[in-house]
């Protein structure tokens, strides 16, 4: 399993905090985790959407499209940071 | 080094002579201060409410500072950041560098609070007259930090 976090604008637009997912065989990155959950259509295909600023981090580190995604891992979808 | 992440307020003077202790090396120190205005975008914001996501913001600002130790140097550094629900003239954050002399604390301050806002895991969402909204990352952010 992968837990995945949602942070932000992204929790509210698809309505939940996170969740635990089975990862399909074919899904090892970053790049490739993002297609999987735009299939699932609505929100996570706009929000999701090639172009749209989304940033990634896996295991708590900045992650990028080709970033290896493994059982165990945590990885967070945020937008932009707006701290400071 | 100090890196904190709380909901209560911090005391400036306080944060500072932690800072510089009884070190006889410090002959500066650089601070910044950030707080919340009450005009943003063209609107009224009434009440802010500031999210993180822990852990990796707190490994984020210690990697921050650790940059700016290997590009200045500095004797010591303190970076506060508040979350939770704030309002108009509350501080939100505290960025503090000590150094023997004042251009490398300046410098450090200032690159520090840039890699800040466009790394560190925070959000800001706001209450406006019109309802609540998430703010959207600036332009000019991205620049402040791709200058150094």
């Amino acid at each position: 399993m992968v837990e995945l976090i949602y942070l932000a604008r992204l929790r509210d637009r698809f309505g939940l905090p996170g969740e635990s997912v089975a990862l399909p065989g074919d899904v090892a990155d970053v790049g490739a985790l993002l297609a999987w959950l735009r299939s699932r259509g609505g929100a996570w295909s706009s929000e999701l959407a090639p172009g749209r600023a989304v940033r990634v981090a896996v295991n708590k580190d900045v992650a990028r499209a080709d970033t290896p995604v493994r059982t165990g891992d945590e990885v967070a979808l945020f937008p932009p940071v707006t701290g400071g | 080094m100090v890196v904190r992440v709380q909901t209560e307020d911090f005391d400036v003077a306080r944060e500072i002579a932690l800072l510089r202790g009884s070190d006889a090396r410090v002959g500066a120190v650089a601070s910044f201060i950030g707080i919340v205005r009450d005009q943003n975008d063209a609107a009224t914001v009434r009440t802010l409410t500031l999210e993180h996501y822990p852990g990796m913001t707190e490994k984020a600002l210690v990697g921050i500072v650790d940059e700016a130790r290997r590009r200045w140097s500095i004797i010591d550094a303190a970076v506060i950041h508040r979350v939770g629900k704030l309002a108009p003239t509350d501080q939100i954050v505290l960025v503090a560098v000590s150094s023997a002399h004042r251009g490398d604390a300046f410098a450090a301050c200032e690159f520090i609070i840039d890699f800040l806002k466009t790394q560190a895991p925070f959000w800001k969402k706001e209450v406006t007259p019109d309802g609540e909204r998430w703010v959207e990352a600036r332009t000019s952010d991205d620049e402040a930090a791709a200058r150094w």
